[in-house]
């Protein structure tokens, strides 16, 4: 009996009248969980009830407590007939059982109905006292954090990135029961939400099984969706990162190591949860330590590993990572010996295997520690810089061995993080994608996972093997997706392939023993100085063999360093790394394409299917690379390819952010070659294109400002002579199972992309190359966390999602008015949503995230979610500003560069001091003043507000603010349905609603929480259907984020002026590198 | 390809003041588009009549939404479906109880009732108000009125409790439940010149002074209805009138005092019982209710019209009203002096206010 959940049901508001007769209700609360229930007395006639419950108390093994959600219904007492469900409140505990989330749950909880909506609020308040149970981790995976960001999230640092977990659930569909011929569509709804909420706590469950098991503590870019697939089931399935986190405690962390225990002591209650007590598992107090620290058991490997970990947390060890880091893998086995630097690290590991490391560590055994690990680094570095004078060939070779080594021992070396710790991407590949069309009918066991399972380890597989071929071990920025249709499913994995650095992945190899947060001192970077450093251009090297390469590519020795060779294009679906240099802002770049297919059954239908998508995929690709050529870009980051599948048509959508990256070489302009050159009109018309073409690129390049220095041909060499290479992607389909390598279009010219118009389809496509409006002045768009080339973000942010579905019209549809009218959809979305938010101008849309899907035959759904933040436009802001206002937006934005570029900061500074705490410090002083005001601004504003504002956002950072706390993850499903569609306001209406109240839902859960924000926030499923002639629609949204607290930086600059300056120093920049 | 679903949900609702007023102005999405079309939006940011279809749409539907919120505004600020920041929902609030002066100067001591809202068609052909922006004015009038009729405490200030108006458009609020509820009669061709702004700081004098709370803040309807007492503590002002002594000392008093003052004074002391008598009879009618809708009638051709046929400057009113008000203290007769200090500084204020072409 590892726990005890607590549930006070205190008040209600707002409540529908239920009673026609007096115009108003009769309300009480039924408290569900599990099979237990308990009920709360009749308020009798009020729309406001007050409860006040007593303590209604669950005593609950702890697997229960990560599977079932909490069940809050509100039901109107009726003395005659049966009581009416007023509505109900799912609430998911889990971040109740770990430790540094949240404590306690309180707050109004909108009462949802799966038929009426939002009807009134609830206040509830929830607990959970976990027993003091030290074998509880075992048992199930109760302390495993979950993350949804896809970097390391901004208050902890990786120690150890362990890798690929995926895991999914099959479960009968209740939609498709045969009750549900005879139950009402509440009820019908209703099972299917409790479905999906215990099956995604069940999930969660075995994933932080999967993660303790490899002795991670924690899933980051954990990313949990649900496949409808109708009759054979209901699946849900997540992939993620396995970690181990180190909290970064915000101001503990940054205390000099010579404090005495004394007074880190007092710094406890500062940082932490001032009230310990309610979770024995909290790292912060004192008995746990203790408790782990005598018991460095070996036989118990794996818990002792957890129990490291959990030793980290504490703020007491964190200011100096390496003494209690030391014997973070006590059991490792193999230290291999045979350079210096490893018999030292043993020797340290005995030293901190002595039952005094915990945290009593004694101030003079840290210190040790610490100057032989310093010494350590020394000889690391020399090792380092030695080898990078030759070529840095050898070192290569090495460093591949030992990754090789460290991944090769894992199923799937994948990850679904896109921005990752400084130093830890080496190269980068390319794109690498799978697909994979099935029929759901032939599976044998539809309620066992067992096919779905064989399905995406096949596809994996082959992700694997391409991301091989492209002489990497990895995969980063991993991620999967299905489109179903009828009984077709079409699975897609994609990522980017990537050599990384082993000094962040474990596994009894040296550099599991070697410090991995070393990472921010200077001998890292001398090891890895062969190519990071310079100008941050060595993800760009290619890491496969020139000689033999996979695929025909256009080769030149990189613009930056000019030692390695580099591609003259590269796609990635990661974000930009935060140490690559760039020319000029990022945009948008979108591929559409539809293709037209024959209604099909079964088998007939999947081969249709599986024969087209080659084509479709090439036509993608040559879009983007089109596209890109354009813009005058040349790279491509977070490209995103969406497959989607309907009755009788097939849509691509590839989204991503491109960039022209400063190590590649300038891309060649785009030529049209016409077929037939006797006719001389038709001359006069590729030429008039051609003129037009030069002019967009032109444009295009003024418009990023796209400047590179011109660099003659003869320092860097010429290029290469290889066959060019059109995009850096190898895919296949499994169905056809043969690899379909890039088709070499290459026309013999260096550096024109050459566009042959053969026939009107070509010139279509000409056509619609220029048909693509840039966005309106002041506007700058991407799919990426952050806009390339623009970093003075203000504090504002709008998150919004935008919906729209399209009628074709046209019954005798051909792929080109297919394709145009696609097209115009998406345009049309853009130009509204640059229209709406102009109020914003100058502001960014990030994270521009677009979903495709056909509910039915002639029509097609987008989706968008995406966030608007403003950005500092100097010059034009700056004269209308006052003094005052401009020196604090200055503050603010040097403070978020700060946080947002880390590795820029220590890069440029890592000579002498590893970082610069003079610009830190002359910012935070710069305008204590200003601070005043912009607080005494704000105050009253927040004041009048009787609701806390919750923000959403898509990335994982807020904009001029502080990310203090994760307080567990957001995943929320619902389901929405009317029989009343006309008077709800139409389809529009409708829908409209639903996500606004779905908002209301997150923020209101977050707000309990005691959060402020949501970070990483996505809408991952919106499927709408409808029956206008019934009047009837349904929809299903699912979402998911990060509950966090952040403060801002302006509130923090006070806090961190009351601290002597002294302590604040590291601080700052403790805090930032390990970001 | 039509667009058969459009939405766009922001984590902040988007407000846009322009499309917002376009909407409480009743006008029709495709009406409020062409208004924007001509109001050069197009040109300003490169959008197309599509893009802008769309939104107006949006923000429209977003409205309809709000409205049921609106109507009971403390509600607009605890619900959570719609995250809008506390400034923009004073201006929601504030802008959804606006009204037009054309608008309630026809409604304007009108019953709010069923067949009221039935002439809100000719209202609107006259006003040139659209139909959908009398309905929701009307709509205000009345739910304010049903909340605060009853209700104990200070009128404006209930109206604002409850409501969360500006001081001003409370106050203004409280005039309209005053007309409303007392009924007077303020249609009348005659009384066609005097503006909302007159009649609303007429009301603001008569509930201070007038009603039952202003001698004791804790009765019910205190602000709403007039102080009956009082109404039939005026009758007593009669004397003043039917007592021919004390008139003709009123009225030697104010021309001595005047001699010589005013521009007008032959005139005045010529009419001087006229006027005399009819400030006070008005007084001492008000008893009946027929006379108390009367009253801004009464006022007009007993006072003012009068005096305005005479070209009386307002200056010379104003210091024969100070003069006629202030007299009556030196008649040692009359014992009813507060009485007619209550009586007179506000009808006096009233008639100053008024006398106005």
């Amino acid at each position: 009996m590892p726990g005890k959940l607590k549930v006070k049901i205190v008040a209600g508001r707002h409540l529908p009248v239920m009673d026609r007769a007096s115009d108003l209700t009769d309300a009480f609360v039924e408290v569900k969980f599990g099979n237990t229930t308990f009920k709360t007395d009749v308020y009798n006639k009020s729309l406001n009830p007050q409860w006040n419950s007593e303590w209604f108390k669950f005593e609950v093994d702890d697997e229960d407590l990560q599977d079932e959600p909490l069940q809050i219904t509100v039901l109107d007492h009726d003395t005659y007939s049966a009581n009416d469900a007023i509505g109900k409140v799912y609430i998911d505990i889990d971040p109740l059982l770990y430790s540094e989330a949240a404590t306690v749950i309180s707050g109004w909880f909108p009462i949802y109905d799966t038929i009426h909506g939002i009807r009134g609020e609830i206040n509830v308040v929830v607990k959970v006292d976990l027993f003091n149970d030290l074998n509880r981790f075992r048992q199930s995976s109760c302390g495993v954090k979950f993350f949804c960001t896809t970097s390391i999230p901004k208050c902890y640092q990786a120690v150890i990135i362990h890798g690929f977990v995926e895991e999914l659930v099959v479960n009968e569909d209740p939609e498709y029961q045969w009750i549900d011929r005879i139950r009402t569509p509440r009820a019908s709804n209703e099972a299917r939400q409790r479905l999906i909420s215990l099956m995604s706590g069940e999930l969660q469950r075995k994933i932080g099984l999967k993660v303790l098991e490899m002795r991670g503590n924690a899933v980051v870019g954990y990313l949990q969706c649900f496949d409808l697939e109708g009759e054979s089931g209901l699946v849900v399935r997540a992939i993620g990162t396995a970690c181990t986190l180190d909290k970064l405690s915000s101001t503990a962390a940054f205390l000099p190591a010579c404090n005495s225990p004394s007074k880190e002591m007092k710094e406890i209650p500062f940082n932490e949860d001032p009230n310990p007590n309610t979770h024995s598992s909290g790292p912060s107090t004192p008995l746990k330590n203790q408790t782990y620290s005598f018991s460095p058991s070996k036989s118990y490997s794996r818990q002792s590993s957890s129990s490291d970990t959990d030793l980290s947390l504490t703020p007491k060890t964190a200011p100096y990572p390496q003494g209690p880091r030391i014997f973070l893998c006590p059991s490792s086995p193999s230290l291999s010996s045979g350079s210096p630097h490893l018999k030292k690290s043993c020797l340290l590991s005995e030293s901190s295997l002595t039952p005094h490391h915990s945290s009593h560590i004694s101030p003079v055994v840290l210190r040790k520690s610490v100057s032989f690990s310093e010494e350590l680094l020394l000889a690391a570095s020399g090792m380092g810089s030695g080898s990078a004078g030759k070529e840095g060939g050898p070192f290569k070779a090495l460093l591949r061995q030992q990754t090789q080594s460290a991944l090769e021992q894992r199923e799937f070396p994948f990850f679904t993080l896109t921005a990752f710790p400084p130093g830890f991407l080496v190269h980068v590949g390319g794109v690498v994608s799978a697909r994979s069309v099935k029929l759901l009918d032939r599976i044998h066991n539809p309620d066992e996972p067992e096919t779905r399972d064989a399905w995406w380890a096949e596809i994996r597989q082959e992700i694997k093997s391409h991301a091989k071929a492209l002489g990497c071990h990895a995969v980063v920025g991993y991620s999967e997706s299905t489109s179903i249709c009828e009984e077709v499913c079409i699975l897609s994995a994609s990522g980017t392939a990537a050599v990384l650095n082993p000094r962040f992945l474990q596994d009894g190899t040296v550099e599991g023993c070697l410090e991995p947060r070393l990472s921010w001192q200077p001998g890292f970077f001398s090891i890895g100085q062969e190519e990071n450093l310079p100008a941050g251009c060595g993800f760009c090297h290619i890491p496969y063999d020139e000689l033999n390469m996979p695929f025909p590519a256009h080769l030149t020795y990189c613009y930056s360093c000019r030692k390695q060779k580099v591609p003259d294009v590269l796609f990635t679906t990661i974000d930009l790394p935060t140490d690559a240099t760039v020319i000029g802002k990022g945009c948008l770049i979108q591929a559409r394409l539809c293709r037209l297919k024959k209604k099909a059954q079964a088998e007939a239908n999947a081969t249709a299917i599986s024969n087209l998508l080659p084509f479709m995929e090439y036509e993608v690709h040559t879009q983007l690379m089109n596209k890109l050529k354009l813009k005058g870009m040349n790279a491509l980051f977070g490209l995103r390819i969406q497959i989607t599948v309907g009755e009788n048509m097939l849509m691509g959508l590839a989204s991503a952010t491109g960039v022209y990256l400063t190590a590649l070489p300038m891309p060649g302009g785009i030529q049209i070659a016409g077929k037939t050159p006797n006719d001389g009109s038709y001359e006069q018309h590729i030429s008039h294109m051609q003129k037009k073409i030069n002019d967009t690129i032109a444009k295009n390049k003024e418009l990023y400002e796209i400047n590179p220095p011109e660099i003659p041909e003869e320092i860097i060499g010429s290029p290469i002579p290889e066959p060019r290479q059109r995009s850096r992607l190898l895919r296949s389909q499994s169905e056809s199972s043969d690899e379909v390598i890039e088709l070499d279009l290459s026309h013999g010219k260096k550096d024109a992309f050459v566009l042959e118009i053969d026939d009107t389809d070509a010139m279509e496509d000409v056509h619609s190359l220029l048909t693509d409006v840039p966005p309106p002045s002041g506007f700058y768009s991407c799919n990426t966390e952050i806009m390339p080339g623009i970093n003075n973000w203000t504090s504002e942010i709008q998150m919004f999602t935008s919906v729209r579905v399209s009628r074709l019209s046209n019954i005798n549809l051909t792929n080109q008015t297919l394709n145009k009218n696609f097209n115009d959809l998406c345009e049309n979305l853009l130009k509204s949503l640059y229209f709406k938010l102009r109020s914003m101008i100058p502001c960014c849309l990030c994270h521009v995230n677009f979903t495709v899907s056909l509910p039915e035959d002639e029509l097609i759904q987008v989706t968008v979610t995406a966030v608007a933040i403003t950005f500092d436009k100097h010059q034009a802001v700056q004269t209308t500003k006052t003094h005052v206002e401009k020196s604090l937006q200055r503050a603010s934005t040097d403070n978020e560069e700060l946080l947002q570029f880390p590795l820029e900061l220590c890069t440029d500074s890592l000579a002498s001091h590893p970082f610069s705490p003079a610009k830190a410090v002359s910012v935070e002083k710069a305008s204590p003043l200003t601070e005043g005001h912009f607080r005494q601004r704000s105050a009253p504003a927040c004041a009048n507000s009787t609701v806390g504002v919750v923000k959403m956002t898509p990335l994982s950072f807020i904009p001029g603010a502080k990310i203090t706390k994760y307080l567990g993850i957001i995943n929320m499903f619902f389901i929405r349905e009317t029989t009343s569609l006309r008077e709800e306001g139409g389809v529009s209406g409708f829908l409209h609603a639903f996500i606004a109240e779905v908002f209301a839902m997150v923020r209101a859960h977050v707000a309990a929480l005691g959060g402020n924000a949501v970070v990483s926030y996505i809408m991952k499923q919106c499927v709408f259907m409808e029956n206008p002639n019934k009047n009837q629609a349904q929809c299903l949204i699912n979402v998911s984020g990060d509950a966090v607290i952040f403060v801002r930086e302006s509130e923090l600059e006070i806090i961190s002026a009351q601290q002597p300056v002294a302590s604040c120093q590291p601080a700052c920049s403790g805090g930032e590198i390990a970001t | 390809m039509t667009n058969e679903l459009d939405i766009f949900v922001g984590n902040t609702t988007l407000i846009d003041e322009d499309v917002y007023r376009l909407w409480l102005d009743g006008y029709s999405v495709n009406d409020a588009v062409g208004l924007r079309v001509r109001s050069g939006i197009l040109e300003q940011t490169g959008a197309t009549a599509g893009v802008l279809q769309s939104d107006t749409m949006d923000h429209y539907r977003t409205f309809h939404m709000l409205e049921r919120l609106l109507h009971t505004p403390p509600k607009l600020l605890h619900q959570l479906v719609f995250q809008i920041p506390p400034s923009r929902q004073a201006l929601l609030i504030e802008r959804y109880y606006a009204f037009d002066e054309a608008f309630v100067r026809e409604v304007l001591g009108k019953k709010l009732s069923k067949g009221t809202k039935k002439d809100l068609d000719d209202i609107s052909t006259k006003t040139g108000v659209t139909l959908k922006s009398c309905r929701r004015q009307f709509d205000n009038f009345k739910r304010v009125f049903k909340v605060v009729e009853e209700m104990r405490g200070s009128l404006a200030g209930n109206i604002q409790q409850h409501f969360l108006l500006s001081d001003r458009l409370a106050r203004d609020y409280a005039a309209v439940v005053f007309f409303a509820n007392n009924r007077f009669e303020t249609g009348k061709k005659k009384l066609q010149y005097l503006t909302f702004g007159d009649l609303a700081f007429c009301a603001e004098l008569m509930i201070q002074n007038w009603t039952p709370g202003a001698v004791d803040s804790q009765v019910d309807d205190m602000d709403v209805d007039l102080d009956k007492e009082f109404l039939q503590d005026l009758k007593e002002l009669k004397v003043l009138v039917a007592d021919k002594d004390l008139l003709d000392l009123h009225k030697s008093l104010v021309c001595t005092a005047l001699r010589g003052k005013l521009s007008v004074f032959p005139e005045m002391e010529a009419n001087f019982k006229n006027l005399s008598r009819g400030l006070v009879n008005i007084a001492s009618k008000l008893t009946h209710t027929k006379d108390v809708r009367d009253l801004f009638v009464d006022l007009v051709e007993k006072f003012i019209e009068p005096c305005r046929s005479d070209r009386w400057p307002l200056n010379d009113v104003r210091l024969f009203l100070n003069q006629y008000s202030a007299s009556v203290h030196s008649l040692d007769g009359f014992r009813h002096q507060a009485l007619w200090d209550r009586y007179m500084v506000t009808l006096r204020s009233c008639l100053l206010r008024m006398y106005h072409d």
